[in-house]
C-alpha cells in the first residue's frame, strides 16, 4: 500500500508548496484576498488528511524514506532533499498540519477587516510557512533541516513584520531573524563540522555509525554544542530567548501556530531527532538542562509580572520550551518531544483563545478586560481549558507530559534543575490564573471600569489594528464561528489526549517516585489557589505581593536588563565598530590612495613651471644637455 | 566550419548591435534600445545553448572555433567554453540583457551609451570565451576601457566628504565626483592589467617565444620560481578587478558613481572577470604555486568577507551599501578558490553567478529607487514598501539571497564554500565566512528595513512614488527568477561546473 | 690646409649661430642664428666630400640649401603673421606653451 512509503508524507508537503506557489505566482488571485484564503485553506485540509494518513501508518519502527539528489558534487551526491517519514516525524506531521488548518481557519474571522492584498499575501505566507515547517520535520538529513530551519525562519520574520508599516512590528521582526541567525550560525557551522566528521549529512547514515560506535567522540562535544546553539535560537532559549516576546507584533494566530505551536519547538524537535547523537556527548546535555531549567524559571518569573496577554503567553511558551529541553537534555527525550505535541495543542489553544478577547476589547491589555466571562462564555470556557492544561492537572493535556519532564530530569540526576522545575510548575499555575481571572471573573480595576471597549489609547499590536476600525460604543462578543469552531476543536482534544493519557497513564522509560505525581499536581494547585486568592478574592494585595520579592519584581519589569545588554551590544559593539571600519576604510586605506594620487598631481604641479614657453630656454636646454652628453662620452 | 560558430555569434552579436546604433540610429532611441534587445537577445539565446547543449559527459573544452592571427608569433583566436565560462557566459547574457532594460529610460545621448555598453560585453565575452591569452588581454582592455566614458559621461556624482587626516589629499583629488569616480577606477584597472600583461609574456618567452594558447601553456610545467612570481602578477592584476582587499576602493566610488546598467554590468559580470581570470589564468596554468599562494588567497578572502560587511554596514549611502556586499561577496569567492576541494571551487563559481545575479539586481533596483526618489541616502527614505511593493519585494529577495537564505542562490554557493573552507589546509577560514554572513544579514535587512517596511515617510518629496513599470519590471522578473531557480535547483548549475573543476583540481593537487 | 682648418671654421660658425639663436630677442635675429648653424653643417659636409672624394656629401649639400631656403621662407611667414596677431616679434613675448 502507498501509505507506508513517504508518498502521503510528500502529498502533506506538496500540498501547501502547491498553494504557496499558486499565491506568489497567480498575483491577481493573491489580491483578491478571500479566494486565495481558500485555496490556501483547501490545500491545508488535503494536507491534513494526508499527514494523518501517514501517521497511522508509521507506527511502532516503520520508518521509509524517499530521497532526490539535490546537490552533486565530484560526480557524485552530496546533498538529498527527500523525506523520511516514520512514528515521531508523521506525528509532528499531524500536529503542524493540524494547526496550521485550524489557525487558517480562524484567521479568516480574525483578520476580516484586512484589505484584499494583505490578506493574500498573509495566507501566502501561512503556506510557505506550512511548507517549510514540513520540511524541516520531514527532513532526511542536516542539508534539508538546515534549508527549512532557514525558511522557517523566513515565514517568522515576513509574519511578525506582516503589519510594516508599524515600527514596533518592523523591529520585532528584524529582532526576531537577527537573534535567531546568531544561532543558526552555530547550527551551519555545526552542520559543517559534523559532515567532516562523519562523511555524512544523512541522519538515518549518521544513526547507524552512531549505533556502530563509528563516530570518533573526540571533538564531538563541540559540534553537537553548535547544534544545539541553533536550538537556543530557534527555541528561545537563554540568552536568545528575548526575540520570542517581540515577536507578539505579529498577528495572533501568527502568534499560535509559528511562535507557540510549531516553529519554535522546532529546537526541540531537532535534538530529539538527533538524540542519538547527543547521547554521545553528556557534558553537552549537561549544559542542555542546566540552561533549560534555568530559562524556565526565569521567563515563568517575567511571565508574571506582564500586563499585555500575548506577552504572558510568550513567556510561557519559552518557559514550557525549557521544559521540553531540560528533559531532552536529562536523556529522556520522549518525554520532551511528548510534551511537545500537547503543547503545541493547548498552547495554540491559548493563543487563539487570546486572539478572541483581543478581537473583542480591542486591547492587549490585562487592565483593559475583566469579567469577559458573561460575554463571551464559550472563549472562557476554552480558554480555561487551555490554562488547565498548560498548568498540568489531571484530566487536561498537559498533565501527563509535564509529569514525565519532572520525573525524567529526576531520573537523569539533577535534584537542582528538578526543585527548579517545580517552582515553574507553581509559578506556571499562578500567572495563567491571573490571566484567567483578571480577564474573565474578576471586576475590572478601578479607573478601567467601562474602558474594555477600546476607549483610552490601544498601542499593542493588533489591538491598535483593531481598534482603528473598532466602534467606539462596541461592546465585547464572541467571535465569529470561523474563529470558535477551532478553539472547539482544540479543547476537545486538549481534553481528550488528557483524558486518555490520565486513563491510560503509559509507563515512562525511566523510574520515578510515587510522591512525584502529588508534588506535580500540588504545586499547580498552589499556583491556581494563590492566583485565585490574590485577583479574584483580592484577600491578598497583588501590590504587596510584588513589594514582597522587591529586587526580582523590578528586575523582571526591566527584563533583567537581557534586551537592554543585547541592544548596546548592537548599538555600540557591532554598529561602533563598523563605523570605525567604515572610517579606516574611507579615510585610511583609501586615504594612502588618495595621498599618492595627490602626490601625482603635486609633482605635475611642481614640475610644469619648467614649461616656460620660451624657445630659447629649450635651446638653453639642448645645448646643455649635449654638452653634458659630450662630456660622458668623452670621460667613459 | 562545419556547424555554427556560436560562440563567436555570442560573442560579437553586441558589437555588430553597436555599429548598426552607431551608424542607423542617430536621434531615434526607440530603435537603438530594440536594437540593443536583439543584440543581446541573441548572445542569450547562443549562451543558452551553448549551456544547454554542453556535452558534461565529454567535459573539457566545447565548441571550439580557431584560426589564426598572427603565427609568427603564435597569436590566434581561439574560442572554446568549459562548464565554468559557459556558466559565466550565461551570467554575462542574463545581465546584460536585464540591464538593457533597466537603463531604458537613459535620457541624454542613449545613442553612444548602448553602443558602449554593448561594446563594453563584447569585451567580457571575449574574456570568457577565448583561450588565448594574447586575445584574452585584449579582449580584457576593450571590458575595462569604456568604462571611464561610461562612468564619466552618465554616471552621478556623490557627496563624500574630504576629512580625516589625509583629507588635504582628498580634496585634491576630487573625491565625490563621477569623473574622480571614473578615474580611479579606470587607473586601477589598467595598473592591474600591466600586470596581467607582464605575466602573460612572461610566460609566452618561458615556451620559447612559440604560443599564447592556453591548451598548450596548460600542457607545460612552468619553472616554480617563474610560476610563485607570475602567480602573484596575475593574481594581483586580475584581483584588483575582482576586489580583493586593499585594492578594492576603486569599487565603491566607481560603482556608486557609475549609472544603474553600468553598476549592474560591472559588480555583476566585470568583477567575475577578475575572480574567472585568477582561477582560469592564475590556478589553471600555474598549479604549484597557486599552492603555494593559497594561504595568501585565502586569508585575504577572509578579510574582504568581514572587512567588506563591516563597512557596508557603516555606509548611509544606498549604493555604496550594495558596493560594499559587492566586495564582501567577492571575499567568498576568493576564499571558495583557495580552499583547493571540489565544495569550495564549486562554492566559488557558484557564487561568482549567484553574486552577478543578485548585484545585478541590486543595482537595478537601486537605480529605480533613485529615479524614482531622487534620493540614495538610506535614513532619509522610509516606508516605501506600500508604495511600491514589487521593488521592495524583489530587494527583500536579494537580501536574502546575499545573506545567504536557502532557496536562493546565494546559500548555494556559501553552503558549498564553508564545506570546502572547513576541508581545506586552513579549516579556521570557515568562521570568518561564516560570521561574515551573519553580518550581512544584519545591513541588509537593516536596510532593506529602513527603505521599504516601516512607518511611511512624511517627506513631502516621498509621496506617491510610483512603483516599477513595463520593461522595468523584465529586468527585474528575469533576475528574481534566476536567482530562485538556481537556488532551488542548484544542480542546473553545479552540473556543468563540476565537470570543470573536478580536472582543474586534480592538475593542481592530484598530479 | 687640412680638413681640420676647415671643420673649426664649420665649429666657429655653428657656435657664433648658436650663440645668436640663444641670446637675440628678435625672432628674425634667431631665424638668422639658424641659417648660420645650417651653413656650418653644409661647410662640414662640402669639406668631407672633398676629402674623401666622394661626392654624396656635396649631393646633400645643394638638399640642404634648398630645404634651408623653403625654410627660411616658411619661417619668416611665421614671423610675419606672428607679428599681424601679436603686434611683436620678440622671442619672450612668445610664450603660449607656457605650462
Amino acid at each position: 500500500m502507498m501509505a507506508g512509503d513517504g508518498t502521503l508524507a510528500l502529498a502533506a508537503l506538496l500540498l501547501h508548496a502547491t498553494a504557496f506557489l499558486v499565491l506568489a505566482i497567480a498575483a491577481p488571485l493573491r489580491r483578491l484576498g478571500r479566494p486565495a484564503a481558500y485555496v490556501s485553506i483547501l490545500c491545508a485540509a488535503g494536507s491534513l488528511a494526508a499527514a494523518v494518513l501517514s501517521w497511522r501508518a508509521h507506527t511502532g519502527e516503520a520508518i521509509s524514506r524517499l530521497v532526490w539528489t539535490w546537490l552533486p558534487s565530484e560526480g557524485q551526491t552530496l546533498a538529498t532533499v527527500g523525506v523520511l517519514a516514520d512514528a515521531d516525524s508523521t506525528v509532528m506531521l499531524t500536529l503542524v498540519a493540524l494547526v496550521a488548518l485550524l489557525v487558517q481557519v480562524y484567521s479568516l474571522g480574525y483578520l476580516s477587516d484586512e484589505r484584499a492584498p494583505s490578506l493574500g499575501r498573509y495566507y501566502a505566507y501561512q503556506s510557505l510557512f506550512a511548507f517549510s515547517m514540513m520540511g524541516l520535520v520531514l527532513a532526511p538529513n542536516f542539508v534539508q533541516l538546515f534549508i527549512c530551519w532557514e525558511l522557517v525562519g523566513l515565514c517568522s520574520y515576513l509574519l511578525i513584520g506582516f503589519w510594516y508599516e508599524r515600527p514596533a512590528a518592523a523591529r520585532a521582526a528584524l529582532k526576531a531573524f537577527w537573534i535567531t541567525k546568531t544561532g543558526d550560525v552555530g547550527l551551519l557551522i555545526g552542520i559543517v563540522l559534523i559532515w567532516r566528521h562523519t562523511g555524512t549529512f544523512d541522519l538515518t547514515e549518521m544513526r547507524v555509525l552512531a549505533g556502530n560506535g563509528a563516530i570518533p567522540l573526540a571533538g564531538l562535544s563541540v559540534m553537537t554544542f553548535c547544534i544545539y546553539l541553533g536550538a537556543v535560537g530557534k527555541s528561545a532559549q537563554f540568552p536568545l530567548h528575548i526575540w520570542l516576546p517581540d515577536a507578539m507584533e505579529g498577528p495572533t494566530p501568527v502568534s499560535a501556530l509559528i511562535h507557540a505551536a510549531t516553529m519554535v519547538t522546532a529546537g526541540v524537535y531537532l535534538l530529539h531527532r538527533t538524540d542519538w547523537l547527543f547521547a554521545l556527548t553528556p557534558d553537552v546535555l549537561a549544559i542542555v538542562v542546566w540552561v533549560g531549567a534555568f530559562t524556565a524559571l526565569l521567563s515563568a518569573v517575567l511571565a508574571c509580572v506582564q500586563n499585555d496577554i500575548k506577552r504572558v503567553l510568550a513567556y510561557s511558551t519559552i518557559s514550557q520550551l525549557s521544559y521540553m529541553m531540560a528533559a531532552i537534555g536529562a536523556g529522556f527525550s520522549g518525554a520532551g518531544f511528548l510534551h511537545l505535541l500537547t503543547h503545541g495543542v493547548f498552547k495554540a489553544l491559548l493563543f487563539l483563545g487570546a486572539g478572541a478577547i483581543i478581537h473583542a476589547v480591542h486591547s492587549n491589555d490585562l487592565p483593559d478586560m475583566g469579567r469577559l466571562a458573561r460575554r463571551m462564555p464559550q472563549t472562557a470556557i476554552v480558554f480555561t481549558v487551555g490554562a488547565l492544561s498548560l498548568a498540568g492537572l489531571p484530566l487536561f493535556a498537559g498533565f501527563l507530559s509535564k509529569e514525565e519532564i519532572l520525573g525524567a530530569v529526576l531520573a537523569g540526576g539533577f535534584a537542582a534543575p528538578f526543585a527548579m522545575l517545580v517552582l515553574v510548575a507553581f509559578l506556571t499555575a499562578f500567572y495563567m490564573f491571573r490571566v484567567v481571572f483578571l480577564a474573565f471573573f474578576a471586576a475590572p480595576p478601578a479607573g478601567h471600569a467601562g474602558a474594555a471597549a477600546a476607549s483610552g489609547a490601544p498601542h499593542v499590536a493588533d489591538a491598535s489594528h483593531h481598534a482603528s476600525h473598532g466602534a467606539a460604543a462596541h461592546e465585547p462578543h464572541e467571535p465569529p464561528s470561523s474563529m470558535l469552531l477551532p478553539l472547539w476543536v482544540l479543547a476537545l482534544l486538549s481534553v481528550a489526549t488528557g483524558v486518555f493519557f490520565t486513563v491510560v497513564h503509559p509507563e515512562p522509560e525511566f523510574e520515578s517516585p510515587a510522591w512525584l505525581m502529588p508534588v506535580g499536581v500540588g504545586s499547580a494547585v498552589a499556583g491556581i489557589l494563590l492566583a485565585w486568592a490574590t485577583y479574584q478574592r483580592r484577600a491578598i494585595d497583588a501590590a504587596s505581593l510584588a513589594a514582597a520579592f522587591g529586587p526580582i519584581y523590578r528586575g523582571a519589569l526591566a527584563r533583567f536588563w537581557i534586551d537592554a545588554v543585547f541592544e548596546r551590544a548592537y548599538r555600540l559593539a557591532l554598529l561602533g565598530f563598523s563605523r570605525l571600519v567604515g572610517w579606516i576604510d574611507r579615510y585610511l586605506v583609501d586615504g594612502v590612495l588618495n595621498v599618492l594620487s595627490a602626490w601625482t598631481v603635486q609633482a605635475g604641479d611642481d614640475l610644469r613651471t619648467m614649461q616656460t614657453g620660451r624657445v630659447q630656454d629649450y635651446v638653453y636646454g639642448i645645448a646643455v644637455g649635449l654638452l653634458v652628453l659630450l662630456l660622458w662620452v668623452q670621460f667613459n | 566550419m562545419d556547424r555554427l560558430p556560436i560562440l563567436s555569434i555570442m560573442t560579437w552579436a553586441p558589437f555588430a548591435s553597436a555599429l548598426v546604433i552607431m551608424f542607423f540610429a542617430r536621434r531615434r532611441p526607440l530603435l537603438v534600445r530594440w536594437t540593443s534587445v536583439a543584440g543581446t537577445g541573441v548572445s542569450l539565446v547562443a549562451s543558452i545553448w551553448v549551456y544547454w547543449t554542453y556535452d558534461r559527459v565529454r567535459a573539457g573544452f566545447q565548441f571550439q572555433e580557431e584560426f589564426s592571427l598572427v603565427p609568427s608569433l603564435g597569436i590566434s583566436y581561439l574560442a572554446a567554453v568549459d562548464g565554468i565560462s559557459a556558466l559565466m557566459a550565461l551570467l554575462t547574457s542574463i545581465i546584460i540583457f536585464a540591464g538593457v532594460f533597466a537603463s531604458w529610460t537613459t535620457k541624454q545621448r542613449s545613442q553612444e551609451f548602448y553602443a558602449l555598453l554593448l561594446v563594453l560585453v563584447t569585451g567580457v565575452y571575449g574574456v570568457f570565451v577565448t583561450l588565448d591569452l594574447f586575445v584574452l588581454f585584449l579582449f580584457y582592455e576593450i571590458a575595462v576601457l569604456p568604462m571611464y566614458l561610461l562612468i564619466g559621461i552618465w554616471g552621478s556624482s556623490g557627496d563624500v566628504r574630504p576629512q580625516g587626516i589625509f583629507g588635504w589629499a582628498m580634496g585634491r583629488t576630487g573625491v565625490g565626483t563621477k569623473e574622480y569616480a571614473a578615474m580611479k577606477l579606470t587607473l586601477y584597472l589598467l595598473f592591474g592589467s600591466a600586470f596581467i600583461l607582464v605575466g602573460v609574456l612572461a610566460l609566452f618567452v618561458a615556451t620559447g617565444s612559440r604560443t599564447f594558447s592556453f591548451l598548450e601553456l596548460q600542457q607545460m610545467r612552468f619553472d616554480p620560481a617563474l610560476q610563485s612570481w607570475v602567480f602573484l602578477a596575475f593574481y594581483v592584476g586580475f584581483g584588483i578587478l575582482a576586489g580583493i582587499w586593499p585594492l578594492h576602493t576603486w569599487s565603491p566610488d566607481g560603482h556608486a558613481s557609475a549609472p544603474t546598467a553600468v553598476s549592474m554590468l560591472h559588480a555583476g559580470v566585470l568583477m567575475k572577470l577578475g575572480a574567472y581570470g585568477v582561477v582560469r589564468v592564475g590556478m589553471g596554468l600555474l598549479p604549484d604555486a597557486a599552492v603555494d599562494w593559497a594561504w595568501l588567497v585565502g586569508t585575504i578572502g577572509c578579510i574582504n568577507i568581514v572587512y567588506g560587511a563591516l563597512s557596508a554596514m557603516a555606509q548611509t549611502d544606498l549604493k555604496y551599501v550594495i558596493a560594499y556586499s559587492s566586495v564582501s561577496h567577492m571575499g567568498v569567492v576568493m576564499l571558495g578558490a583557495a580552499t583547493l576541494t571540489p565544495n569550495g571551487l564549486n562554492g566559488s563559481v557558484f557564487q561568482m553567478f549567484a553574486h552577478g545575479i543578485m548585484t545585478g539586481l541590486f543595482f537595478a533596483l537601486v537605480g529605480l529607487v533613485y529615479e524614482k526618489a531622487h534620493s540614495r541616502e538610506i535614513f532619509k527614505m522610509s516606508g516605501f514598501g506600500t508604495m511600491m511593493p514589487g521593488i521592495a519585494t524583489a530587494f527583500t529577495i536579494g537580501g536574502l539571497s546575499s545573506l545567504g537564505l536557502p532557496a536562493t542562490a546565494g546559500f548555494v554557493a556559501e553552503f558549498l564554500t564553508f564545506l570546502g573552507a572547513w576541508t581545506s589546509d586552513y579549516r579556521w577560514w570557515l568562521f570568518p565566512a561564516v560570521i561574515g554572513a551573519f553580518l550581512t544579514s544584519v545591513y541588509v535587512l537593516r536596510v532593506a528595513g529602513q527603505i521599504f517596511w516601516g512607518p511611511k515617510s512624511a517627506d513631502p518629496h516621498f509621496q506617491d512614488l510610483a512603483d516599477a513599470q513595463g520593461p522595468e519590471w523584465a529586468a527585474l522578473g528575469i533576475l528574481v527568477f534566476v536567482l530562485v531557480l538556481f537556488g532551488v535547483a542548484p544542480s542546473i548549475a553545479i552540473g556543468p561546473v563540476d565537470t570543470a573543476t573536478g580536472p582543474l583540481l586534480r592538475r593542481l593537487i592530484g598530479q | 690646409m687640412g680638413l681640420q682648418a676647415y671643420l673649426t671654421l664649420a665649429a666657429v660658425v655653428f657656435c657664433i649661430g648658436l650663440f645668436g639663436v640663444m641670446t637675440r630677442r628678435n625672432t628674425i635675429g634667431i631665424l638668422l642664428g639658424i641659417e648660420l648653424m645650417l651653413n656650418s653643417v653644409n661647410i662640414n659636409l662640402v669639406a668631407f666630400a672633398r676629402y674623401s672624394g666622394d661626392v654624396t656629401g656635396m649631393v646633400f649639400t645643394l638638399f640642404t640649401i634648398c630645404i634651408t631656403v623653403a625654410e627660411a621662407a616658411v619661417g619668416l611667414a611665421l614671423v610675419i603673421l606672428l607679428f599681424r596677431v601679436r603686434r611683436t616679434v620678440t622671442a619672450d613675448h612668445l610664450d603660449l606653451l607656457k605650462g
